[in-house]
């Protein structure tokens, strides 16, 4: 099986879930014996449109493409970076334009490859899956991580980024969604017959590692931790309110807030309006090491997602023997039984179950053995087998 | 001769709402839920009531009057019939009118269907006879044979329930503990000669009660015929078969669609075609028919799960905690002597509760999740815990209260 598969990001230069979601598909891919070409943006610090490379493996390659083209942008981040780049020749004057320019190289590398699927990842790559299937006649997947109307949180859609997907899902062939509640939203919002959607969960692959010391801070407190970016879509202001809400009945709590976004400096100042500030720690973005430490050090993971596609990271912390709670409108809620769920408007019940969770040590033991055990089970091979029966499905083989 | 012996458990426990955090010392409502969620209790006796109990009692109304053979037994745990008194009191004349036929015996049981046994044996002996007044209360008729929650039984229970006078009592015929046995025979106890033992025919009284409406099942559907004719091979083989299951069996687990009660309004009559085939109650039983060996068990047994243990009850750190918390309350909640308090610390005994906090078979979305009426074992032990802990302040205030009044009250 050749797959020519359009991604945005790839770790360690990823700035999010979506790197991480397409790393472990891809490795999980290849180890099943699928040769993978790999296209991605990147911004190069030279005259030239893309350039291959070849991969760890030699079944797999990569292709640059040489872009300001990068997970989570908007307009006017993509203006930021355009303004600071010291070679603009190339670039598309807005990130539309270069929506446009990344599909016509995406085009010419179709031209030169031989595959025997096209598989998408998220609107960013729409076009460019689009434009190599009009000149290979090849079937198109597209893979929905996430959609405009979980990024604003269902307020103040991008009509152009909206148009992309809805053209992208319905010129597809085939669907694959992160979760019933993205497939969900697609049928819902987009137009599509629920027949053409696959759901295909993500999974984890995540090393243990050890913390060589317990860290002071946990010495005297107990430690709840928020890690994502700062932005609506991941509800860090409910985590902020029900930090206050905790707070009013217990003080040995320090909660953590590691991540970067637009809704950082808003943060930290509802967290000192709310006087707080001294209980509430921000990291800025962490990845590597210090994001093991980060869950490691944690008495328990919060993600209260307003609309969370998948959310890997709970999955994550898990892994690390860190009891979570999970937004219920979230797509990993779906295969998780051992943890914590909540309404994500619901700073109340929020807050109950964080006091909870750190004041009946059973309860936290608990979570963590059966957690602990049940990410195990949530293997990358597993969604790699389910996306290799999506592409046996559309090009018939049985 | 075979005897077919039914028994039938009826219980309901008192659901713990969803009681949060925040609530600790300022809610003493720990049962009122209101939603249409399954922890609204009187919302379950009232649809429990008319889809099994009420349609079964009259089946089995209707048998009695056209069988003058055919005897049932019953155990109703005291939280049942309080919530029938509350919520259905039709449903409670209804088990009374069977009573009065004078052909259904009602067992002895923890009148909180507790695990009390396991924890405290003053709160045990306490809780039956609770149990024994409400059910000379309603029902006019005395126990003589006890059945401990969801059939738990050890040696030491067994000693327990024969110095406490009684006649017998139940347990699973698990064949770890029959080996080539037969449970079709009358036992006794290794710990007393007269303490005479019935075990469950687990295969037959499954059928009924879990495989009956199974398609996958190569012996689906069931008919009474059929099952009848599985009775009669037991003709010359052993004096007794004891069919023992949830009431709940019909009309709730197996609903009316699936033909249940059809067949239980066939089965008496077919059973009653082989003129060797009777009706006994358990006590019956117990007297007609001579012990043929001892029952030796050291470890407990219950009818729960394929291990037959406690292990849906005591099996994770959860579940350990919160019922030993609980019975570490006894001396201080009897010490106040308030009625009130009591009642709701005995409430909250219920075995069901710990049942609802199993985490072992909760991903494989089997009996344990269909029965629990909690999201998950978490929410059922969270709204526990603070429970627990509302009542240990309400402890302490009543403390309080009685040294600045000099009161000093030992009550039980």
């Amino acid at each position: 099986m050749k797959v020519l598969m359009f991604g945005w990001e790839f770790p360690p230069y990823n700035s999010g879930g979506l790197g991480t979601a397409c790393q472990g598909l891809t490795k999980a891919l290849s180890a099943k014996g699928a040769q993978i070409t790999f296209v991605l943006p990147k911004k190069v610090d030279l005259n030239l449109d893309y350039l291959k490379l070849v991969f760890g493996d030699k079944n797999s390659s990569v292709y640059v493409v040489n872009s300001l083209l990068k997970a989570y942008l908007n307009h006017e981040t993509y203006y930021q970076e355009f303004s600071i780049n010291p070679h603009p020749t190339n670039y598309g004057l807005s990130l539309m334009e270069e929506v446009e320019r990344y599909g016509r190289i995406a085009e010419e590398i179709a031209r030169q490859e031989e595959f025997d699927v096209i598989h998408a990842h998220d609107w960013l790559t729409f076009k460019a899956g689009i434009a190599a299937k009009k000149v290979s006649g090849k079937k198109l997947v597209v893979h929905v991580h996430a959609t405009e109307f979980d990024r604003t949180g269902g307020q103040g859609n991008n009509q152009l980024v909206y148009d992309i997907e809805r053209q992208g899902m319905h010129e597809a062939d085939m669907i694959i969604a992160v979760s019933n509640f993205t497939k969900n939203k697609i049928v819902e919002h987009y137009g599509v017959s629920p027949a053409k959607i696959r759901v295909v969960h993500n999974s984890v692959d995540f090393e243990n590692y050890e913390l060589s010391k317990i860290p002071k801070l946990r010495e005297h407190n107990k430690i709840v931790l928020y890690l994502g970016r700062l932005t609506i879509q991941k509800g860090p202001d409910y985590f902020i309110y029900a930090a206050k809400k905790v707070l009013e009945k217990y003080k040995n709590v320090i909660f953590v807030v590691a991540g970067s976004g637009d809704m950082e400096k808003f943060l930290i100042n509802k967290t000192a309006e709310l006087g707080i500030s001294d209980h509430v720690l921000f990291t800025g973005f962490l990845r590597g090491e210090d994001l093991f430490k980060a869950y490691k050090m944690a008495d328990l993971y919060v993600m209260p997602s307003v609309s969370e596609p998948f959310g890997i990271t709970p999955l994550e912390s898990m892994m690390t023997g860190t009891p979570t709670i999970i937004s219920k409108q979230s797509g990993v809620s779906e295969i998780l039984t051992h943890c914590l769920k909540v309404d994500f408007w619901d700073v109340n019940e929020m807050s109950n179950k964080i006091i909870c969770a750190l004041k009946y040590k059973e309860l936290h033991e608990t979570l963590k053995e059966n957690g602990f055990k049940e990410v195990q089970k949530i293997k990358w091979e597993n969604s790699a087998d389910k996306t290799l029966g999506v592409y046996n499905e559309l090009l018939g083989v049985k | 001769m075979v005897s077919v012996c039914f028994y039938f458990q009826v219980h309901q426990p008192y659901r713990v709402r969803k009681y949060s955090v925040f609530e600790i010392g300022e809610a003493n409502d720990y049962f009122s839920d209101k939603s249409e969620s399954n922890l609204n209790n009187k919302k379950i006796i009232e649809k429990v009531s008319e889809k099994c109990y009420l349609p079964t009692n009259n089946v089995m109304l209707e048998l009695i009057k056209k069988h003058p053979e055919f005897k049932i037994s019953y155990s109703l745990s005291g939280t049942l019939m309080e919530q029938l008194e509350e919520f259905s009191p039709k449903t409670l004349s209804s088990f009374q009118e069977l009573a009065d036929t004078g052909k259904v015996e009602f067992l002895s049981e923890t009148y909180h269907h507790s695990l009390a046994f396991l924890f405290s044996k003053p709160e045990f002996r306490g809780q039956v006879i609770l149990h024994k007044k409400k059910i000379q209360e309603l029902f006019n008729q005395t126990p003589k044979v006890f059945r401990n929650t969801e059939l738990i039984f050890n040696n030491e229970l067994a000693k327990e329930v024969a110095d406490m006078g009684y006649l017998g009592t139940l347990l699973e015929g698990a064949d770890h503990v029959l080996g080539w046995r037969s449970p079709n025979f009358v036992y006794n106890s290794v710990m007393n000669n007269n303490l005479k033992l019935l075990l469950k025919n687990y295969r037959l009284s499954d059928d009924i009660a879990f495989r009956f409406s199974e398609r996958s099942w190569q012996d689906w559907p069931l008919t009474a015929p059929k099952f009848a004719n599985w009775i009669n091979a037991i003709n010359g083989d052993g004096n007794t078969v004891n069919l023992f299951m949830d009431y709940e069996t019909f009309g709730e687990h197996q609903w009316e669609s699936t033909g249940i009660f059809d067949f239980l309004r066939h089965l008496p009559g077919e059973l009653l075609k082989h003129p060797d085939n009777d009706f006994k109650t358990p006590s019956e039983v117990m007297k007609s028919y001579p012990s043929v060996g001892d029952i030796d068990v050291h470890n407990f047994l219950s009818w729960a799960d394929v291990e037959r243990d406690l292990s849906a009850w005591l099996g994770n750190p959860m579940q350990e905690s919160a019922i030993s918390t609980l019975y570490h309350l006894r001396d201080d909640i009897l010490k106040t002597g308030d009625k009130e308090l009591i009642a709701l610390w005995r409430k909250l005994q219920t075995s069901d509760h710990f049942y609802y906090m199993c985490t072992k078979w909760f991903a494989d979305g089997d009996v344990h999740k269909y029965f629990n009426p909690y999201e998950s074992p978490y929410e059922a032990f969270i709204s526990f815990m603070n429970v627990i802990h509302d009542l240990r302040i309400r402890i302490n205030e009543l403390k309080k209260l009685k040294t600045t009044n000099g009161q000093n009250i030992y009550k039980l």
